[in-house]
């Protein structure tokens, strides 16, 4: 594997703005002027990040809780190793699925490879949409479960040093 | 969901602007104008809701989402099956961990569900080792194998 080309500016301009994007009209010169480079040097480091994939996207991070979707269920899936990333493409595609994984199973305790979280008002809305999956899956499925979130413990943000 | 939090309330160009603002945010001198243009809002109102937005919570953050492995580091879903007298006080420790970002009590066997998230690929197996030595219970590790969709997406 390759060691994508990241030099410590990319890291400073990573680090001065994973808290936020400044909320003023010139963002990219504010930022610039924070690490010592110039307005067309950093948007021009965000471009080459966001083409290696080092930067998923400059975006909006909703507060699900504050949308109102107060209920939150982990919904997991044993299906088929040879047939999971064609079934993940197409729960991922779902609009209420927020997070969608392969992931190992450990087994004998966790049979599942397939993560989708789904977000709703209520219990009855996830419950709805976990049937909606359960439709499309269909017969692929072995096994499924949901978590529901009961509490939050503890949620900070992952930081990268500058 | 024990929260305290209650729904805010968000008019149809907060919607908009929520659904507008997932990705593709413009890499141009003055952005937050250019999106506004395609909204049919000033730069200036654009500006005065994305303040609110975070202000209210209604957004955790708005700006740019890196990828912990591309500059290095390593991500890992973990899970645990903790006594129910020990929830909290394995909870604690969690909590005074650096390298555990996010955790949640969910209802299962497996009750306590976090991110562990390091400097390096080693860490995830230092920090698994480190909360079995601090716990005695065993951490199983989820990393993720392929990422089929990260995002959210509102009702207009």
């Amino acid at each position: 594997m390759s060691r994508p080309p990241l030099d410590a500016l990319d890291r400073a301009i990573i680090a001065a703005t994973q808290g936020g994007l400044p909320l003023t009209p010139t963002p990219y010169a504010d930022v610039a002027a924070r690490v010592d480079a110039d307005e067309a040097e950093v948007i021009a480091r965000l471009s080459r990040m966001l083409e290696a994939g080092a930067v998923r996207r400059i975006g909006a991070v909703p507060n699900h809780y504050r949308l109102g979707l107060s209920h939150n269920g982990m919904t997991v899936w044993d299906v088929d190793d040879a047939e999971v990333d064609r079934l993940g493409e197409i729960v991922g595609a779902l609009d209420f699925v927020t997070h969608c994984y392969r992931r190992p199973r450990a087994l004998p305790d966790w049979p599942y490879n397939l993560f989708a979280m789904v977000h709703g008002r209520s219990r009855d809305e996830v419950e709805a949409k976990r049937a909606e999956i359960v439709d499309l899956l269909g017969g692929f499925v072995r096994a499924s479960d949901i978590l529901y979130s009961t509490r939050i413990l503890k949620k900070t943000g992952l930081r990268i040093a500058g | 969901m024990r929260s305290a939090e209650a729904p805010a309330l968000l008019d149809e160009i907060d919607r908009r602007i929520v659904n507008a603002l997932q990705g593709g945010f413009p890499l141009v001198p003055r952005p937050y104008a250019a999106v506004a243009e395609t909204l049919g809002l000033s730069e200036a109102e654009l500006l005065a809701r994305l303040h609110g937005l975070v202000a209210s919570g209604v957004l955790s953050r708005f700006g740019p989402m890196f990828d912990a492995e591309k500059f290095g580091g390593a991500v890992s879903l973990a899970a645990m099956a903790v006594p129910v007298d020990r929830f909290d006080a394995v909870a604690a420790v969690l909590m005074d961990l650096p390298e555990v970002a996010h955790n949640y009590e969910r209802r299962h066997p497996l009750n306590m569900w976090f991110v562990i998230a390091t400097e390096t690929p080693a860490g995830i197996g230092a920090a698994q080792r480190a909360i079995e030595a601090k716990t005695g219970l065993k951490v199983l590790l989820f990393p993720k194998v392929r990422e089929y969709f990260v995002g959210m997406r509102v009702e207009a």
